[in-house]
């Protein structure tokens, strides 16, 4: 078979057209003259000003960094000493529970966790008196509870993977055991640690139905403006907020593969050090 | 035996229903580079790491310079291991890696860095004191593995496998810096190991061990000649062995060996009565092989079989009427042609061997 057949070649393009025309569409309207969404009417740059200067949307990205920078953050603690206990710990009473509890938000819908975590907060609110009303406290609860699952899984899943010796090295060279969490398992997880933050991080950025459940009156985060802007018709300055967060995303992941590659070439060179060292 | 180090009494170690060591009780001397040898699953990396301090023993008592080591967490032992897989702490350089244990201890950093550099120097790796694990051979990871075991002057240094994962050229080579390291810092060294050989080129005293017990305790030449078992006959080196009967028992020990179709004759050991069913064994480097007839004590006829030639030395295996096989091994001592050979292929032969080279098993 040829290599550049037709058919080939088509095949990858109806691929890319399927991701990217979409996405090109948005780009293309937001330099859109016109009010309308879908007509054309010349090229202009005037929704980008109205985005500057629309306060609620400035005020929603803040209020969603916030959210997702403290959530992410304890999650990521939490998540650690979860993933630690259950990759080190085979054996204590509740270990199946734990571990279910742990990774139930995984498996249950965004609907009956968001709808089960509202009636928590009614309830507390009713019987503890805190807090007091739906806001930023339970919006930054309630992701801290579902994104803490994926940071478990992926330290257990390091851990796991990790030499158990290294830890009963540095045991054995005179470390306590919390000197051996600080000096080698923390930082040998610590790449685990961080994608496990950013994945966190990402989660509670993009989060809709469960932030819908819990947040209340004034806690309007960037998903659920965009979300409530798009019920009353698609705008163009909706386009220009969605073209700046897909360059910001887009940045990021040109920047990680920059990074990525320079890794892989340094790893490269160290290969080859240590493939000289052996004459 | 000088003073000892090491008293291991009566220890035993049970997983659930698993014993993985049964009542073991050994001495270790000071200076001295013991070798637990035995197959896997033997129990000797358990007993290993019971001496680390990383698993408790299910009964018995472990002293280290006469300290009761029971109530003693790993990172307060006087002991330091050297884990088969090195365990180097990936995020850190070499002279970090070789610094790590000096951290746990009281002392100045000027003190700390020289005690280093002074490590790195023994195993010959200054150079190499700012790179990271990944960026050094498989050869110099073994070796900062070992300057960071002895960085804080154990009194006992516990090698792990310490040669596996090397390949074979550097593996001889790496077993002599070894034991002039040993010799030079004067720590005592128990090594865990299942290659006999290693066992036996760098130990003063070798434990072989199986199912979670040792079967006997000598020095190399003393478990290799003297075994007390089929079992350690069997694990050192190669030896035939042959079911026997005692017939008599006088200046030698006569016995009936079926297989063979024929009578030998062996030195009297203790504890052998007339009449016994034992073993008799033979390691094939005490066969005398030739082409024209001998005269000796245990003189056997037979054709040979298979040869294999490996340049100083040969095995033959030797085929009998009765149709047993006896594994013949011989140094090629003459250097000549076809006619200076020991053996060829089909040639009829005499075998021979002394008295006291056939080994009694009764055990």
């Amino acid at each position: 078979m040829r290599r550049n057949s037709a058919f080939l070649i088509a095949v990858l393009g109806f691929g890319f057209a399927f991701f990217y025309v979409p996405i090109l569409s948005m780009i293309v309207y937001s330099f859109n003259a016109s009010r309308l969404a879908t007509v054309w009417g010349g090229f202009s740059t005037k929704w980008y000003g109205a985005l500057m200067s629309n306060g609620q949307v400035a005020e929603a990205l803040k209020l969603s960094l916030e959210i997702a920078l403290i959530s992410s953050t304890c999650a990521t603690i939490m998540g650690t000493m979860a993933g630690i206990t259950l990759a080190r710990f085979t054996k204590f009473r509740g270990r199946t529970l734990f571990s279910g509890l742990v990774t139930a938000p995984l498996i249950m819908p965004d609907v009956i966790t968001g709808i089960s975590l509202l009636i928590f907060f009614i309830l507390m609110a009713q019987y503890v008196g805190w807090p007091a009303q739906r806001g930023f406290t339970t919006v930054t609860l309630a992701h801290i509870t579902f994104s803490m699952v994926y940071v478990t899984t992926i330290v257990q899943s390091r851990m796991l993977s990790a030499d158990r010796a290294i830890e009963e090295a540095a045991m054995d060279l005179g470390a306590r055991p919390w000197q051996v969490m600080r000096d080698v398992t923390l930082p040998v997880i610590s790449p685990a640690i961080l994608s496990g933050w950013l994945l966190a991080f990402t989660i509670s950025m993009d989060d809709v139905v469960i932030t819908t459940f819990t947040t209340g009156p004034g806690t309007t985060t960037l998903p659920i403006l965009i979300w409530s802007k798009v019920k009353l018709g698609v705008t163009p300055d909706i386009n220009a907020l969605a073209t700046l967060i897909v360059l910001t995303v887009g940045i990021c992941v040109i920047g990680a593969g920059v990074a990525m590659n320079r890794a892989e070439i340094r790893r490269e060179r160290d290969r080859r050090m240590a493939y000289r060292a052996n004459e | 035996m000088s003073e000892s180090l090491v008293r291991i009494e009566g220890v035993s170690k049970s997983f659930g229903t698993f014993q993985a060591v049964r009542d073991v009780s050994l001495e270790v001397a000071k200076g001295e580079i013991f070798s637990l040898l035995g197959g896997s699953g033997c129990g000797k990396t358990t007993l290993l790491r019971m001496l680390a301090g990383f698993e408790t023993p299910t009964a018995g008592r472990i002293f280290i310079d006469g300290a009761d080591m029971a109530a003693v967490p790993p990172w307060d032992r006087p002991v330091h291991m050297m884990f088969q897989s090195y365990a180097l702490f990936p995020h850190m350089s070499v002279e970090r890696n070789v610094g790590y244990g000096l951290k746990h201890e009281a002392m100045s950093s000027a003190a700390r860095q020289a005690r280093v550099r002074e490590m790195l120097d023994l195993v010959q790796l200054t150079e190499f004191a700012t790179r990271k694990p990944h960026q050094i051979s498989g050869g110099q990871r073994q070796r900062v593995a070992l300057a960071r075991a002895l960085a804080r002057q154990p009194k006992l240094l516990l090698l792990d496998e310490p040669l596996a994962a090397l390949d074979k050229k550097l593996r001889e080579h790496t077993q002599f810096e070894l034991m002039s390291i040993q010799e030079r810092t004067g720590v005592t060294f128990i090594v865990v190991t299942h290659d006999q050989e290693e066992a036996m080129t760098l130990s003063d005293r070798i434990a072989v061990m199986d199912k979670g017990q040792v079967k006997q305790v000598g020095r190399p030449d003393a478990v290799y000649e003297f075994p007390n078992s089929r079992f350690v006959a069997n694990f050192l080196g190669s030896i035939n062995t042959w079911e026997a009967k005692v017939m008599s028992i006088a200046d030698v020990v006569t016995v009936d060996v079926p297989q063979l179709g024929q009578r030998l004759q062996a030195r009297p050991t203790s504890g052998v009565q007339v009449g016994q069913a034992l073993s008799l064994a033979l390691r094939p480097e005490k066969i005398t092989i030739s082409r024209t007839p001998l005269q000796g004590a245990n003189v056997i006829a037979g054709e040979v079989k298979d040869l294999a030639y490996f340049g100083k030395d040969s095995l033959y295996r030797i085929a009998l009427p009765s149709g047993a096989l006896i594994s013949v091994h011989a140094v090629n001592a003459h250097r000549g042609g076809d006619a200076e050979r020991l053996a060829d292929w089909y040639d009829k032969v005499w075998l021979d061997f002394a008295p006291a080279s056939a080994i009694l098993l009764t055990e």
